[in-house]
């Protein structure tokens, strides 16, 4: 079941090369946000925390990050919280229509941000309503909603329904039944899919770009506003500190999770 | 059990209301108001027209840009395919310790915020970027090459964005062949490439599909790469839209071109489902 040296080799070398294009302008980002010049630029000068320092007394960049830790943070708790039940009903009943629905439901995957974005806009417009914070809300739940129920859904269809049927049988109410059996077993991935729905939320941009207001400025927002005059090593470090964020946040949640599932 | 008949409904009602309201009727209002006048103050006057329509096709400028949407969500498409499957193969084929960690490594740029990989172009390909500073450094070149704001620039962007999903898909589908198929190909004398030709090959096609498929949807809705790293003249329509909507107001041009945009995906769509069926998309996702 060996290829033969040479092929494997070269299928070695070209996922290595592959690795290479994703990995080599994340690195340069991290690698820049050190160099003290004023642009964002090679050869480097030697090593620098200023710009870091800058960044921290960014009161705007600041805001941004409180607007979008709230943002994405809200837009979990609601996207799962409507996905659950969803996912109950997908998975344990058959009613008409059901596959029809399931569609409805992941439609905002293939319909293009900037659609959804011009789509809801123009519908408050006519309901006469400014932007607000509950625009941003609830566009950004529509948005990760059928990735929380993708992930849900998998999780409910491997969970046994004689678990759920045992509770019942001795006595149980169907909402005990879900409290105290069906949501302890598909806790894992509601999780999951908070934090993918955290994460969507913190990193939308087209979107977004269409829903923020001025005071409700998200961190993308904030660095797309950057972006219009040059790449400055702030954006640079601003990159840094994101990536160290949003690589950290699968990892701690995941070291949560293990710790919290052992107690 | 009479009352199972109306409970999945009740734990449907949360989820059908909000895409109802937050994306059936806004949607539903985009074409109405692509039939709509706009009035030179700006605001919109009801009048069904075909005007919209007629003004896109009208001038060479907007069927230029959707063209160039459908040229390069084309290229991207392929670009992803030859770049990705080998990736997958090698998940799939390896017998590396390091296999689970690699695989997780390719997820890690999904992570990381699109904005943020999107401008680290700028700091490979820009004037004072590494590519130029790198080939200046061994005497290649001795001008920075202009790399940046090109359609190449937004391929690049576009690529490192969108590579994952591709890669996903397609390893996903080839985990699922089933390995006794691949012992009886070589006991009956294929040899590697055969038993790759003739077996691993046609039973990836289905994550191959739905990687292309993902791929190009989310290409041709794309806003932020030709933003970024695409200068004036390689918009998409994406960018159109935008600028119809936020730049000029110009409400129900900007929904006319949206719903251009959907019903060229939809046809899409509608003929992939037709084929290979709607939910095999989304099996990637639920790994």
């Amino acid at each position: 079941m060996k290829l033969p040296f040479s092929g494997w080799s070269l299928i070695r070398l070209y996922t290595i090369l592959v690795y290479l294009f994703m990995f080599l302008p994340i690195v340069v980002v991290i690698v820049l946000s050190f160099n003290p010049q004023q642009f964002a630029s090679f050869p480097m000068q030697g090593f620098s925390l200023k710009w870091y320092v800058q960044l921290a007394q960014n009161e705007a960049i600041l805001r941004a990050f409180k607007n979008s830790l709230v943002l994405g943070t809200l837009t979990a708790l609601i996207a799962s919280a409507i996905a659950v039940p969803a996912a109950m009903a997908f998975v344990r009943y058959s009613f008409r229509g059901k596959n029809t629905l399931n569609t409805l439901l992941l439609a905002p995957i293939m319909i293009p941000e900037v659609v959804l974005g011009v789509a809801l806009l123009l519908f408050i417009r006519w309901l006469q309503q400014p932007k607000s914070f509950a625009l941003l809300l609830a566009g950004h739940v529509i948005l990760t909603l059928p990735y929380v129920l993708l992930i849900v859904q998998a999780r409910m269809v491997s969970i046994k329904r004689v678990y759920e049927e045992a509770a019942l049988s001795l006595g149980a109410s169907p909402l005990q039944t879900f409290k105290e059996v069906t949501l302890p077993l598909l806790m894992p991935a509601v999780l999951a899919g908070m934090l993918f729905s955290f994460t969507i939320s913190f990193d939308d941009i087209t979107a977004t770009l269409f829903w923020a207001t001025a005071e409700h400025q998200t961190v993308p927002v904030r660095i797309f506003g950057m972006l219009r005059h040059s790449i400055s090593p702030e954006i640079n470090a601003l990159g840094t500190v994101m990536i160290v964020f949003t690589i950290m946040t699968p990892l701690l949640a995941g070291y949560c999770i293990r710790r919290f599932s052992k107690n | 059990m009479k009352e199972s008949r109306w409970r999945p409904w009740l734990l449907l009602s949360p989820s059908l209301t909000a895409i109802f309201f937050l994306l059936v009727v806004p949607v539903l209002f985009v074409v109405v108001y692509s039939f709509w006048l706009r009035a030179p103050t700006g605001a919109a006057i009801p009048a069904f027209q075909f005007g919209n329509y007629a003004r896109f096709f009208e001038d060479l400028f907007y069927p230029t840009i959707l063209f160039r949407t459908l040229r390069v969500s084309v290229i991207c498409v392929l670009l992803c395919l030859v770049m990705g499957y080998i990736p997958a193969y090698f998940f799939y084929r390896s017998k590396s310790r390091y296999r689970q960690a690699l695989i997780l490594l390719i997820m890690v740029p999904f992570w990381i915020s699109f904005i943020i990989r999107t401008m680290s172009w700028i700091n490979i390909l820009g004037a004072n970027g590494f590519l130029n500073y790198t080939l200046m450094r061994f005497g290649i070149i001795t001008e920075p090459l202009s790399l940046l704001y090109n359609e190449a620039a937004v391929l690049m962007g576009l690529i490192q964005y969108l590579l994952p999903f591709m890669i996903l898909n397609i390893y996903v589908s080839l985990e699922a062949i089933d390995k006794n198929l691949l012992e009886a190909a070589r006991s009956m004398g294929c040899n590697e490439w055969q038993a790759f030709r003739e077996v691993t090959l046609p039973l990836s096609l289905p994550g191959v599909s739905a990687g292309c498929l993902l791929v190009f949807v989310l290409t041709a809705g794309t806003y932020l790469p030709p933003m970024i790293l695409g200068g004036p003249g390689n918009e998409m329509i994406a960018n159109l839209i935008f600028n119809r909507v936020i730049g000029t107001l110009d409400w129900p041009f900007g929904s006319a071109i949206s719903v251009i945009l959907l019903l060229l995906l939809g046809c899409i769509v509608w003929t992939y489902n037709r084929y290979l069926g709607i939910n095999t998309l989304f099996k990637a996702f639920k790994s």
